[in-house]
């Protein structure tokens, strides 16, 4: 009997080194995985397309033999891999108010979760072709990178090392955030005060996230004392900051105002400080060296944002099909061949705006309600940060 | 068509299905093994342990060893298996306890006793643990009063729900000094235990109890000695204050660490219950019979006669149970409380060294389990029946 257990010992111990000593390549096979959820056929779409071309036919690829799973692919084979798939799979948060959550009939929304119908309305014609999964703050990026979906999108903030290291590729940035801190009024007197007033405080964070770093810089650089209690799940952050655990809890700008007003009781005994700890680009991230695909996350997302200086929106778009203005007819694909160079329908971004909206109506569709002004994230003509480059 | 003699040989084709076992278990291995490096190498990532000494940059909640951000990520993560030792040992500890009177009271002839019993160990045994540590940790320790509100209790006690504040004692100037003087004494406490093995040997009879007597007034005549050549005392009480937001001072309880270890023990110790009922009814009836016809007291029946007993067929059960703790320990995260699980899941997050930080996190649950499971399988032969 011991014997047996010494050998399973010595077993286990010898594979799980072999695992962590792993030299950098070796010849085998690419990994492939049987499918692993059940596959329900998707409709190849239903509407023709209005301005047809002859790339649209990558689009309409049947799905039958699609699996519905989302495997690793060599590079350059994800967008070929989603086309036969028939849908795309998008990581996203699940429970964030305004950015990634399932409302109140049990539909997914949200901004985050809007650039993925997007991606799919640019895709398949479809802004329903997308398989949500919701993941959480920690396994976020081993679950992009191990290919559990395509593209994550889930208010990630784009960091040197992130796209460095962890080998991501961040698409445009959707929204940009900072780090900022909410307190009880009873303990902050108002938002204009700085760090100094938290002496001592106990602050609720989400493990995993820059936040927490930003959050022991901050304090170390002002050379104030604070305790941290660190949670896995932002809910849980602020449920146990509402409970009155900790005197003040720290996220993203945004995060704090959506959530904040989601989850806790009496929204207006608490504040938010002017101080801005970080810079947080929120951008989607696909896993790196496969730029057809960053490509294709890239160009929808401009493509919104163009959409909206030129004015174009949802309800106006077969409007535009008309134009005589050339850079819009190049972006609507009326005219010229831009979609088919992604490997897309030349109408890619008309699908996206016709079935989505542009940058703005998503913007204020989901984050309107929560009283979120676009700020810096107001067009670049409005002297905001947001840019497309030129669609020629 | 008949089989070549030597395989229908049936040691010969033991061995074979042997060897073809270790085979196929070589072959997943290397399998997983080309896997995650194909994968690894595509995605342009290494694996290496660089990242170890680099600063990990992010505050730990509570720590029993010295820790700040500017410390490495292999600090970061040693603080993390501390706390998970912490909260584990101290979780063994009680559980046994809870567990041994719960699994006795279950038994007991006294029906309201045993009922309790029977209800604790059905309800907990029968609800995940993770739904119990948010129940502790959400719906009753935070539920207790804030800060400003504590409740205070005599001795300086304090009772909020930023944790349970208690007195603490620090050393003083003098500590130094008496140093000495406490290991003098301890020295004294040996040498009376060896000198009255000493004339217990020569002796036929026990010794009286007035001897044992030594074994208190030595040391502190020693003690006293101190005092009295000493000005100040060794330590001095630290009492918790409240300043500013929080109080300062003293010895504090988190309410993660409390949700934490109440929500283990109390858990585990339903379990253990029922081990501990299914060791005493193993040992048969007679047993007790016997022991009460001989004049034993049921106290002394249960002590003397079926414990021992029923200790054989306990233990073996009951490491498990001890090893499911220790393990169970890593839901800390979703109540805050930092252990191992929770830092490591930073540290992969800061540093992408997924694999890496995961082979950490194994090798040490599986020493720690492996180490309990000495302990234990020691104390098990020892309890073991001989033979004669």
């Amino acid at each position: 009997m011991r014997k047996i257990t010494t050998l399973i010992g010595v077993f286990a111990l010898t594979s799980m080194l072999l695992v962590a000593c792993a030299p950098a390549a070796t010849t085998a096979p690419p990994a492939t995985e049987p499918a692993t959820t059940e596959a329900p056929a998707t409709e190849p779409p239903a509407t023709e397309p209005p301005a047809t071309e002859a790339a649209a036919e990558a689009a309409t690829a049947t799905p039958a033999a699609a699996q519905n799973t989302s495997v690793p692919v060599a590079g350059g084979e994800r967008l070929q891999a989603v086309l036969d798939r028939g849908n795309l799979i998008c990581g996203v948060h699940g429970s964030f108010q305004g950015f990634g959550f399932l409302d109140t009939n049990g539909a997914w929304s949200g901004f985050d979760v809007d650039f993925c119908r997007a991606w799919a309305a640019a895709l398949f014609n479809d802004a329903d072709a997308v398989e949500f999964v919701s993941v959480n703050a920690q396994d976020r990026f081993t679950a992009l990178q191990a290919g559990q979906f395509d593209v994550l999108s889930r208010n990630s903030t784009w960091t040197f090392t992130r796209d460095a290291e962890l080998g991501l590729t961040f698409g445009p940035v959707t929204f940009y955030d900072g780090q900022a801190i909410m307190a009880r009024k009873d303990i902050v007197s108002d938002a204009s005060v700085g760090l100094d007033a938290l002496e001592g405080a106990n602050i609720c964070v989400q493990s995993g996230t820059t936040t927490e770093l930003n959050l022991a810089d901050q304090f170390r650089a002002a050379g104030v004392s604070y305790e941290p209690v660190v949670f896995a799940e932002q809910t849980e952050a602020f449920q146990a900051y509402e409970e009155g655990r900790c005197d003040a809890v720290t996220s993203d700008r945004s995060q704090l105002a959506t959530q904040g007003q989601a989850v806790l009781s009496n929204f207006d005994d608490h504040v938010i400080l002017d101080l801005v700890m970080s810079k947080e680009p929120l951008a989607p991230a696909v896993v790196q060296g496969d730029e057809k695909w960053a490509d294709v996350v890239h160009w929808v997302v401009y493509g919104m944002i163009e959409a909206e200086e030129h004015g174009i929106t949802s309800e106006n778009v077969d409007d535009f099909l008309t134009s005589e203005d050339p850079v819009i007819r190049r972006l609507l694909g009326v005219e010229g061949e831009l979609g088919s160079k992604l490997g897309l329908s030349n109408d890619f971004v008309y699908r996206a705006i016709k079935l989505v909206g542009n940058y703005g109506e998503v913007f204020e569709r989901n984050l309107g309600p929560f009283g979120l002004t676009r700020g810096q994230n107001d067009l670049w003509t409005n002297g905001g940060l947001m840019y497309a480059p030129p669609f020629r | 068509m008949s089989l070549p003699p030597f395989l229908r040989n049936v040691r010969v084709l033991q061995l074979l299905a042997q060897i073809l076992f270790v085979l196929l278990l070589a072959l997943a291995a290397g399998f997983l093994y080309a896997n995650v490096t194909t994968n690894l190498a595509r995605q342009g990532l290494t694996v290496g342990y660089d990242f170890i000494t680099n600063p990990a940059s992010f505050d730990i909640g509570e720590s029993y060893i010295s820790y700040e951000a500017s410390d490495s990520y292999g600090r970061a993560l040693l603080v993390g298996l501390v706390n998970t030792l912490v909260v584990s040992a101290l979780g063994i500890i009680l559980t046994t306890v809870v567990g041994v009177i719960a699994g006795i009271a279950r038994l007991s002839s006294n029906w309201l006793i045993s009922r309790i019993a029977a209800a604790y160990v059905g309800v907990i045994r029968n609800t995940p643990l993770i739904i119990q540590l948010a129940f502790w940790y959400f719906g009753i320790i935070l539920k207790l009063p804030p800060v400003r509100e504590a409740v205070a209790l005599p001795g300086s006690i304090f009772l909020t729900q930023r944790g349970m504040y208690l007195p603490g004692f620090e050393p003083t100037p003098a500590f130094n000094f008496w140093r000495i003087y406490i290991w003098i004494a301890l020295a004294s406490l040996a040498i009376i235990w060896f000198m009255l093995r000493l004339i217990q040997n020569r002796s036929e009879l026990p010794l009286p109890l007035w001897a044992y007597l030594a074994y208190i007034v030595v040391p502190i005549l020693i003690l006293w000695v101190g005092f009295v050549t000493q000005p100040e005392p060794p330590l001095k009480a630290n009492l918790p204050v409240l300043t500013g937001l929080n109080f300062r001072g003293g010895l504090r309880l988190t309410p993660e660490f409390a949700a934490l270890l109440f929500g283990l023990v109390v858990y585990t110790g339903a379990f253990i219950a029922e081990v501990v009922r299914a060791g005493i009814q193993a040992v048969s009836r007679g047993q007790v019979e016997a022991a009460r016809s001989l004049g034993f007291t049921g106290a002394q029946a249960l002590h003397l006669i079926i414990f021992p007993q029923a200790l054989r067929v306990i233990i073996p059960p009951l490491t498990s149970q001890y090893l499911n703790l220790a393990k169970n320990s890593s839901l800390a995260i979703a109540i805050g409380y930092p252990d191992l699980f929770s830092i490591a899941g930073t540290v992969i997050n800061q540093t992408g060294a997924t694999i890496e930080v995961i082979v950490i996190m194994m090798l040490s649950y599986l020493s720690m389990s492996l180490f309990t499971s000495l302990l234990m399988n020691i104390y098990n032969s020892r309890m073991r029946l001989v033979e004669r």
